[in-house]
């Protein structure tokens, strides 16, 4: 087991080496010139050279790799160029913090919802109930986020003013009351992963219910919903958890679209402004950060499949 | 002999309601898109206490079907159409869900084919068992208590380190009685198990049905059990049911069905069977042509007239009669009368000498598989020749090396070095890419799954066309000649050949296997399991196919089986294999005859047998030794009752030769090596 | 009375009692085909499909205001910011325009971009998924670990990355997306190859000697067709959310005035609040149709197909 998530370790550290590469190169490709962006349009050239030279972006390109490269490795990210002074993890931090308030209540409405609809379809295999839920979740699979974002904005914030329709909760507000300003966006993104997570949870449950050992059980003399709990749930649910980990790199970095629509400041935000300005320590750092939680989720959810299902603890390196 | 047409008038055996179980009547569609279609056709059988009852038939006969309708569990599209089901009195298909349960937990149980599948792979093995006496009312503690009380009973040897373990962990003999041991747990009076040795190695299945029979005489319960091999069914069973189409045929003792049966389909599938020591040079195998019909489809008013022989314009009009013939005993026919006149195929496969080994032999060849640092050998020093013509049967169970010497044979591995492999006398290198075409050409394969060794994405006609123009010089028109050529020695018509392998049947596909494998005019075809996935009938006419073909053309087979009639019928000289070492090799007749190595006198009178011998087995203890950790000296002692201490456990043995061409790789003297207890026909003159 | 004839076959028929004799390909394809298009889904989603497919194709068909030409009344004046109603059905924009005609103006962009590149990333991803899990070996290896790294991250982060620097022509987003698909589809293609080589036949193949190129193309490549028609369609759905994502924030295809459905929401999306909701969320709902009728005609081919 500790051989394994060392191995994982090592493989993401390669990972995110090639990651930093890719950002990198990406960078100093850059058609506009930081420098030149934040001496501002009236600035003498000396003083763009000057700035150059601070920044250190007339450093050959391999300098510049290395220094960012351990600039990493030592949690030192440096300033950013759009805010001079600013540390680029000061913006980073509130801006994860920020997605992760988001991707937490998105995930406590869409898991249960999804995965309950999809076992409800599983068990009501082919009647209306059935259909419906697939069909609902195929009508609204892969809607993108800012579109659901939109309809959601007017239907349920203009129109009906259940919900304020932009995410700027007051600073003092409270658990509950940032709750409020949150739950807009959250249900735009359940309308995007409700019908993946159901249909995924559908096939396993549908699987594990015409196996074998559920034969077994009714056999035994156990009830339906007894058999769907005691021996389907673990096996269904092992897809469901594996497609959560890998979508966790959408949720905190790609939800740009709406975040915009809704004003929020998370981490896609963040990134979107990092390649306009352009910013180079707070684009590179911002994404880095997105590789990062990606793989620690996909860490942990292959953990959690190894808990539950202990033919895959062959793969982690158990006997 | 009375004449009945009714099902319901006929004599039953005993009151339905003091049966363990009585099915009356009984019928079952599924519903597809809308339609129901039949798949029983109203069977009735009774299974009186503490007896044991074999339903038997082909696939799709509805056995399997059957034993579940007993639970009532029927697939989601499944529907009872007709008749009821008695268990003890109680009607199984009136009861309420609530009085199903108790009935599943308390009354009835199963036994599953697949004991892998059958086990939830993410629960220990204890949770699983146990759950069997939650479910009567015991709490987790006295469960587990009694769960390892349950392994015990079935002789598990380490009981608590197997509760602890995962399913995966254990071998397929063990699962299967983990699954009894959950089947015994409320203590039913009936026990149904379905193919519940099917797939399991020959000593292991023996193992597992002795410990059926021990517990069915310790409870008393009554045995419903389904076998498409007639051997379990003719060692366990008192009583048999013949089932085809949805229909029950036939029913009698087990003794009476299988010496005089009396029903066309029984005796038709009584002679497609190799058995008592029957050789393909007594007679051929007699087939049964045509197909079983599908479920639903609407059939005139005897199933079986479609394929009868002895079907006249009465069997269409009207419904046969059961004819009862006593004791419990009947049949369904208007002509069982004339059952005699239903002839035994002749033989067309004259008595051969075989030559000398030298065609293609294997001199020394291991094979090591490298896997996470540890070496494997599947394959230790083999020796072995083949002549031309001749048919070697190699036999052994899993782990023997038998795939792994076949496919080194093909080239799908190449040799260790220091083992060789030489065509006519020339080596042939090692990876089938390696070799020469006229070698590639010479050792050719028929697989066990037509399914995945027939490209589906290719006509048959395309198939064997590539083959043809890549194997040989023939191209074009030359080709397609040689492709209908190829077609009609296998009896497939030119519709056939336009086809797709998914749209044949399992006999067609196999066919058009062996089409391909003798494209090239080889010199060997390793035949891999080639039957095993087929009914009786239709093996019965892929070996007459390959006997013929073997006269013809002069090829060789190694034919690779676990089936010892059909290897004793087939094959002209045997290899008897043993983790990855040949044990023992010779002519059929003699190793029929003796003297064997032990482990082939295990392996023979393992194999249950159809023909009714009551000799006592000879018990094998312990697993099949792991390759990776073979045991030292000779490789069977741990398991071998005539080991002798200091001799066996410690000096390899050496090849002895007890007869002409007939070795024995042991240390014991010859005049003490055994001898094999099998039935035969009295060799006519 | 029946010949017992002792090798079986002549008499054998084919499969199940249910099918006909002596099918041929033809008609397998053609069977599928009629019960592909007789399936509600299928139906309901290409009418959609087809009715947005000629907007892009002959939009004047369907409304007479152009896109960025402002609509004037009889009188000769303007209506801008008005709600739906009779003289414009979807009301107009900041600017006058006809949100309807600006709706079906807009189709064209997602309607081109999305399926194109959909398209290139289903055969690179063919070609490389069949490479690798053919061969497997070291280059599997190294490009899985590649693969890896590139899905770790979001699609629209890197495309709207690679935008920002190599700019906003079509051909730059139709082949980042592409390039940034080509690693999915081969993942799933290469898991397909390495079940098919499994398969017997694919080791009868390689005794009688055929080249790897030939069992790659010939034996396993037809028997993976339908999982690239799946994975084409569920990809042009991602590529449609793509395509119409960078264009909300700006960094769409081409000339920012012509009519998207992407930047017109972008443009709208502030009103909202202050009731002008039409000049958003029309083309909202447009993007939500044909995501729709996509996904229901993926879903009915792989109903059919895969059964």
């Amino acid at each position: 087991m500790v051989r394994f998530i060392v191995r994982r370790l090592l493989l993401s550290i390669v990972t995110l080496f090639i990651i930093l590469l890719v950002v990198f190169a990406l960078t100093r490709v850059f058609p506009s010139d930081p420098a030149k962006q934040l001496a501002g349009p009236f600035a003498s050239e000396e003083r763009v050279a000057q700035l150059t030279e601070s920044l250190g972006l007339d450093d050959p390109l391999p300098t510049q790799f290395f220094r960012l490269v351990r600039d990493v490795v030592t949690l030192d990210f440096g300033e950013s160029f759009s805010q001079p002074g600013v540390r680029v993890i000061d913006l980073v931090r509130p801006a994860l913090w920020n997605s992760a308030k988001l991707v937490f209540l998105a995930l406590m409405i869409t898991l249960p919802l999804s995965i309950v609809g999809g076992i409800v379809a599983a068990r009501k295999k082919d009647t209306i109930i059935d259909r419906s839920i697939v069909s609902f979740g195929l009508a609204s699979a892969s809607i993108p986020d800012f579109v659901s974002g939109v309809l959601l904005q007017f239907i349920i914030g203009v129109q009906l003013g259940w919900l304020p329709s932009i995410s700027n909760a007051p600073a003092d507000a409270g658990f509950f009351g940032q709750l409020e300003y949150i739950l807009l966006p959250a249900l735009a993104i359940l309308f995007v992963y409700f019908g993946y997570i159901a249909r995924i949870t559908r096939a396993g449950a549908v699987t594990a219910l015409d196996s074998d050992y559920a034969r077994t059980a009714y056999m035994k003399g156990m009830s339906t919903s007894e058999v769907v709990r005691k021996h389907v749930l673990k096996n269904a649910l092992q897809p469901t958890v594996a497609v959560t980990g890998t979508q966790m790199g959408y949720l905190f970095g790609g939800l740009v679209g709406l975040e915009r629509v809704f004003n929020y400041p998370g981490l896609g935000n963040l990134i979107l402004r990092a390649a306009l300005a352009p910013d180079f320590p707070l684009l590179q750092t911002s994404v880095v950060a997105v590789a990062v939680i990606f793989m620690i989720a996909t860490l942990t959810s292959d953990l959690i499949i190894a808990w539950m299902n202990p033919r895959a603890r062959l793969d982690v390196g158990e006997n | 002999m009375s004449l009945i047409t009714n099902d319901s008038d006929r004599v039953q055996r005993g009151d339905p309601e003091t049966a363990a179980l009585a099915v009356q009547d009984l019928r079952l569609a599924y519903i597809v898109r809308g339609t129901p279609r039949e798949v029983l056709r109203g069977v009735t059988f009774q299974v009186r206490p503490g007896e044991a009852f074999g339903l038997v038939g082909e696939s799709g006969c509805g056995k399997s079907t059957s034993a579940y309708a007993a639970m009532r569990y029927l697939p989601s599209n499944g529907e009872i159409t007709g008749g009821r089901v008695l268990a003890n009195g109680l009607d199984i298909t009136a009861m309420s869900s609530s009085d199903l349960r108790n009935f599943r937990a308390t009354q009835a149980s199963m036994v599953y084919q697949d004991p892998v599948q059958a086990l939830n792979p993410t629960l220990k093995i204890g949770k699983q068992v146990a759950e069997c006496f939650r479910i009567l009312g015991s709490d987790k503690g006295g469960a587990e208590d009694q769960a390892l009380e349950a392994l015990k009973r079935v002789h598990i040897a380490a009981p608590g380190s197997v509760m602890d373990r995962y399913p995966h962990q254990l071998s397929g003999g063990m699962l299967q009685r983990v699954v009894i041991a959950m089947g015994l747990a409320g203590d039913p009076s009936l026990l149904i198990l379905d193919e519940p040795t099917t797939g399991l190695d020959a000593t292991v299945e023996a193992e597992v049905l002795d410990l059926v029979r021990e517990l069915r005489h310790e409870t008393n319960a009554a045995v419903l059990l389904i076998a498409h091999n007639l051997g379990v069914i003719r060692t366990m069973c008192d009583r048999v049911g013949v089932m085809y189409a949805g229909k029950m045929v036939e029913e009698a003792s087990s003794d009476e069905l299988f010496e005089e049966p009396r029903h066309p389909y029984t005796i038709g599938l009584m002679n497609a069977i190799p058995r008592l020591g029957l050789r393909k040079t007594d007679r051929a195998l007699s087939t049964i042509p045509g197909n079983m019909p599908s479920i639903g489809t609407s059939l005139p008013t005897c199933v079986y007239v479609d394929r009868c022989p002895l079907a006249t314009d009465i069997c269409r009009s009207d419904a046969p009669p059961i004819v009862e013939l006593g004791d419990g005993r009947w049949t369904r026919c208007h002509h069982s009368d004339q059952l005699s006149s239903i002839e035994e195929p002749s033989s067309d496969i004259p008595e051969h000498v075989v030559g000398p080994d030298n065609m293609i032999q294997l001199h020394s060849v291991s094979k090591t598989f490298r896997q996470k640092g540890v070496d494997i050998p599947a394959l230790v020093s083999v020796d072995l020749g083949f002549a031309e013509g001749e048919t070697l049967g190699l036999v052994g169970e899993s782990g023997s090396g038998k795939s792994t010497l076949a496919k080194t044979l093909l080239g799908v591995h190449s040799a260790d070095l220091g083992g060789e492999i030489t065509l006519d006398g020339r080596v042939m290198k090692g990876k089938a890419i390696d070799r020469v075409d006229e070698s590639i050409r010479a050792v050719q394969m028929v697989f066990q799954n037509p399914d995945s060794a027939l490209n589906r994405a290719w006509t048959v006609r395309k198939i064997l066309t590539r083959t043809v123009t890549s194997l040989t010089e023939i191209q074009g028109a030359a080709a397609d000649r040689r492709v209908e050529e190829l077609a009609e020695a296998m009896r497939l018509s030119s519709h056939h050949l336009d086809m797709r392998p998914r749209q044949l049947s399992g006999g067609l596909k196999q066919r058009v296997a062996i089409a391909r494998a003798f494209a090239g005019d080889p010199r060997v075809v390793v035949c891999d399991e080639p039957t095993s996935a087929l009914d009786v009938s239709v093996q019965a006419a892929i070996l007459n196919l390959l006997a013929t073909l073997q006269r013809d053309e002069k090829t060789s087979y190694l034919f690779i089986t676990h089936d010892i009639g059909v290897v004793r019928y087939l094959a002209d000289r045997i290899a008897v294999m043993y983790v990855g070492r040949i044990l023992e090799k010779g002519f059929t007749d003699d190793i029929f005859e003796g003297p064997v190595h032990p482990y082939t006198e295990a392996l023979l009178s393992a194999v249950p047998s159809i023909d009714g011998t009551s000799h006592d087995r000879i018990p094998l203890t312990g697993d099949i030794p792991s390759p990776s950790n073979p045991p030292s000296g000779c490789v069977f002692h741990t398991r071998c009752k005539y080991s002798m201490p200091g001799t066996c456990d410690v000096h390899e043995p050496p090849e002895v030769e007890v007869g002409p061409r007939h070795s024995i790789v042991c240390h014991l003297p010859i005049d003490e090596m055994p001898t094999p207890i099998t039935v035969s026909i009295s060799k006519k003159g | 009375m029946t010949d017992i004839d002792n090798s079986g076959a002549e008499t054998e028929g084919a499969s199940s009692g249910s099918m006909a004799p002596a099918q041929d390909r033809k008609t397998v394809k053609q069977e599928q085909r009629k019960e592909l298009f007789a399936t509600p889904s299928f139906i309901i989603g290409a009418v959609i499909l087809s009715f947005w497919v000629l907007c892009s194709i002959v939009p004047g068909l369907f409304t007479k205001w152009g896109e960025n030409e402002v609509i004037r009344l009889a009188d000769g004046s303007t209506i801008p910011r008005t709600g739906p109603g009779a003289n414009a059905w979807f009301g107009t924009d900041t600017i006058g325009n006809d949100v309807f005609a600006r709706v079906i103006y807009g189709a064209d962009n997602v309607l081109i971009n999305a399926p194109i590149s959909a398209l290139i990333a289903v055969l690179a991803g063919a070609v490389l998924g069949l490479t690798m899990g053919y061969y497997r070996g070291l280059v599997d290896e190294i490009l899985s670990r590649i693969i890896e790294a590139i899905l770790s991250l979001p699609v629209i982060l890197l495309a709207l990355m690679v935008v920002v620097v190599f700019g906003n022509s079509r051909i730059v987003i139709v082949l980042t997306i592409a390039a940034l698909f080509t690693p999915v589809v081969a993942r799933t293609v290469r898991s397909a190859v390495t079940s098919e080589a499994q398969l017997d036949y694919v080791m009868s193949a390689k005794l009688r000697g055929e080249s790897g190129w030939f069992i790659m193309m010939k034996e396993i490549f037809p028997n993976i067709t339908n999982v690239l028609i799946v994975e084409f369609t569920v990809r042009v759905g991602y590529a449609i959310f793509t395509v119409a994502t960078l264009s909300f924030l700006g960094l769409g295809a081409g000339d920012q005035s012509a009519a998207d459905w992407g930047v017109d929401i972008a443009n709208g999306y502030s009103l909202i609040q202050s009731g002008q909701w039409w000049i958003s969320i029309f083309p909202a709902l447009a993007i939500a149709s044909l995501v729709i009728s996509v996904n229901l005609i993926a879903d009915s081919i792989e109903k059919v197909y895969n059964s």
